[in-house]
């Protein structure tokens, strides 16, 4: 079983240095290199980091700050169906706060936590950029607008 | 019922006018040939067979064209000083990092009409001597960036952008470059240092980027809007723009209209147009029978305005003057129900976390400012706390060291000068008016309205409320945490809260 997870893992990394050695330049790709090991990794974990800064020659803390300065980039895994709530201007004005606090209480975590299956994590959004859909959710790639705080539980039954 | 025979008849569309957003909705996107059919790099043709570089800019300076991303500096001139500069090697970037919550022109523009960015970064590139354009989006547009590299990959294989663009012996190509989620990369410096893969922290201006910017060459940025104008002032002549709005801002400017209007959406309005004709004409009014209260306009760096300034013709100089600012066109309407303290609370909060920390202005200002308008709205201030929040304001506005914390005080300075009553509400009398800070509400049962259902018994995370089944029921109101659960679960408007 170790073996085999031992295995995996290698293959990501491997995907990731692939990535890193086809770059046309390596002088400023420090975001590209992390936005690619996150969609590989799903987080961007301590030896995640040390490996890119050891493939880029750059320093660690220089990874760490741009990794911990950017909101896209986490260091935390998500779940298997990340749920992303807009909290931007449009949505909280139409009510985003209630639909949030409905999202932690039927999941009972807070934002940035999993819940202890495994299945669902709750993020906060600063905009999609579906104002006029407001308030959204996300999940993956899907939007789901004009949220009210009743709608919760059935998207949620959509994914259980 | 009045038959409407066309789109432009309808009420929505009537006062607007469609220039930067002419093919959205209009044209396939992710067909060259549609967008070629509507004119499409047209300009780009007539300014490699017609026009010199610096009749390029001669045109752009005519039109009258001013930045769309909020600043509203003269295009034209932007992109002389550009020119003006010796260099081997230039760079022209659109900054397409929309990051105001509430406002998505530029990703409508990128998934409607990505063509017409590619086409005036290229004229761009040709009037300030470039040969390397760089589009720098949020990654949260996943559709825009499909849209954009299946774009940009069609042009170059038309011909259009790459080696020999068009014919003409001139070379230009674009890379697109993602951000990371973060507001302040829309400051031009901070974008560039992000486009670098650093940490997008701004720097002092001068240098600007014009003299030293991406990699320390000279750079033009400019809004993914303000390109989107390129072309039709190209083919339709600076003067054709120039008679569109008002003495000092020209052409039109779209806003992303949201809120609590009947119509949300995407607007394009010449400017010039009053704030009444777009959220009453346009927006149709106010939803749900409710009372307009204001529009917050120019997103986290802007103001509210209130029916008083209703009737102010849109421009740049006439939002400033009444306490707010264009922006990138964010327009947030709001109505009774909506508490202005809380409001200015919301975009502190975002202000907290999006302040870079570079500076201890901006980061230990809008932190303590946040910490001081939720005093208020828990009820927990006292008077002298206004005139700290003014005084604090004033030290973030005139010391910070990019326009993130130079405007940073800007919600909470309206908001307290147009709706001062509804801030000493809150601290004398320790209500808020709007019914919105629920810390100062009064939860109790209409005991006409209750049927005695039980449901907000059950819903009550204190067991605060008490009754039998079919009984009205009773809030304990030492118990009550107001959590405004009883509130949400009736169905029978029979819970009060004043």
């Amino acid at each position: 079983m170790t073996g085999c997870t031992k295995n995996k893992n290698q293959l990501l990394y491997d995907e990731l240095a692939h990535f890193i050695a086809d770059l046309p330049e390596r002088k400023g790709a420090l975001i590209s290199v992390l936005h690619k090991a996150q969609s590989i990794f799903g987080y961007l974990p301590r030896e995640v980091q040390e490996f890119v800064a050891g493939q880029l020659k750059i320093p660690v803390s220089k990874v760490y700050g741009v990794v911990e300065f950017y909101a896209f980039f986490t260091m935390k895994p998500k779940g298997q169906i990340p749920i992303s709530i807009c909290l931007g201007t449009a949505c909280f004005i139409k009510g985003a706060k209630d639909v949030l606090s409905e999202l932690k209480q039927i999941l009972s975590i807070d934002v940035g936590e999993v819940t202890p299956d495994g299945r669902f994590s709750i993020d906060t959004l600063r905009c999609v950029g579906t104002c006029a859909m407001a308030p959204v959710i996300m999940i993956d790639e899907k939007v789901y607008g004009n949220v009210e705080r009743k709608d919760v539980k059935k998207i949620i039954r959509e994914h259980q | 019922m009045d038959v409407v025979t066309s789109l432009n008849n309808m009420t929505f569309y009537k006062k607007q006018r469609r220039i930067a957003l002419r093919n959205c909705g209009v044209i396939d996107p992710e067909n060259i040939d549609e967008y070629i059919a509507f004119d499409g790099y047209k300009a780009l043709a007539t300014v490699f067979e017609q026009l010199s570089p610096d009749q390029v800019i001669d045109n752009v300076k005519q039109s009258g064209l001013r930045g769309r991303g909020g600043g509203g500096f003269p295009t034209g001139r932007k992109w002389e000083l550009a020119s003006a500069k010796q260099s081997d090697i230039k760079y022209v970037i659109c900054n397409a990092d929309e990051g105001d919550p509430g406002a998505f022109m530029d990703r409508s523009i990128l998934e409607g009409d990505p063509h017409s960015v590619i086409e005036a970064m290229t004229i761009c590139g040709y009037a300030i001597g470039a040969n390397e354009g760089k589009i720098y989006i949020r990654a949260e547009y996943p559709l825009a960036i499909h849209r954009l590299e299946r774009a940009i990959a069609d042009a170059r294989e038309y011909g259009f952008i790459g080696k020999n663009c068009n014919g003409n012996g001139f070379d230009f190509d674009i890379e697109i470059k993602y951000g990371a989620g973060s507001f302040v990369c829309g400051e031009e410096t901070a974008l560039i240092r992000s486009m670098e893969g650093e940490r997008g922290e701004p720097t002092m201006r001068p240098p600007y980027p014009a003299d030293e910017g991406y990699w320390g060459k000279p750079t033009n940025v400019n809004n993914v809007e303000t390109f989107a104008n390129i072309p039709s002032i190209i083919l339709n002549g600076a003067k054709w723009f120039a008679d569109i709005g008002t003495d000092k801002s020209k052409g039109t400017k779209v806003f992303s209209l949201a809120g609590k209007v009947n119509n949300v959406g995407l607007i394009e309005v010449p400017m010039g147009i009053t704030l009444r004709e777009v959220i009453y004409d346009i927006g149709g009014g106010i939803a749900g029978g409710k009372a307009f209260k204001a529009v917050q306009t120019g997103g986290p760096s802007g103001g509210c305005l209130t029916a008083d300034d209703l009737n102010t013709p849109i421009d740049y100089e006439n939002l400033l003057a009444v306490g707010s600012m264009m922006g990138s066109g964010g327009m947030i309407v709001m109505d009774e129900s909506d508490c202005m303290v809380d409001f200015a609370k919301f975009y502190m909060e975002f202000l907290v976390e999006e302040s870079c920390g570079k500076c201890t202005p901006c980061r230990e200002g809008t932190k303590r400012l946040h910490e001081l308008l939720a005093k208020i709205t828990q009820g927990e201030a006292a008077l002298k706390d206004l005139q700290t929040i003014r005084q604090l304001c004033e030290v973030v506005k005139d010391s910070s060291l990019c326009g993130l914390g130079q405007t940073a005080p800007n919600p909470v300075l309206s908001t307290m000068t147009k709706f001062s009553k509804e801030y000493l509400a809150h601290i004398t009398d320790h209500k808020c008016p709007a019914g919105k800070c629920t810390a100062l509400l009064r939860f109790s049962v209409d005991e006409g309205n209750c049927t005695g259902c039980t449901l907000c018994k059950k819903a009550c995370p204190t067991q605060a409320i008490t009754g039998e089944v079919k009984q009205v029921h009773y809030i304990e109101q030492s118990k009550c945490i107001r959590c405004d659960a009883c509130y949400k679960v009736c169905k029978f408007d029979a819970i009060i809260k004043k």
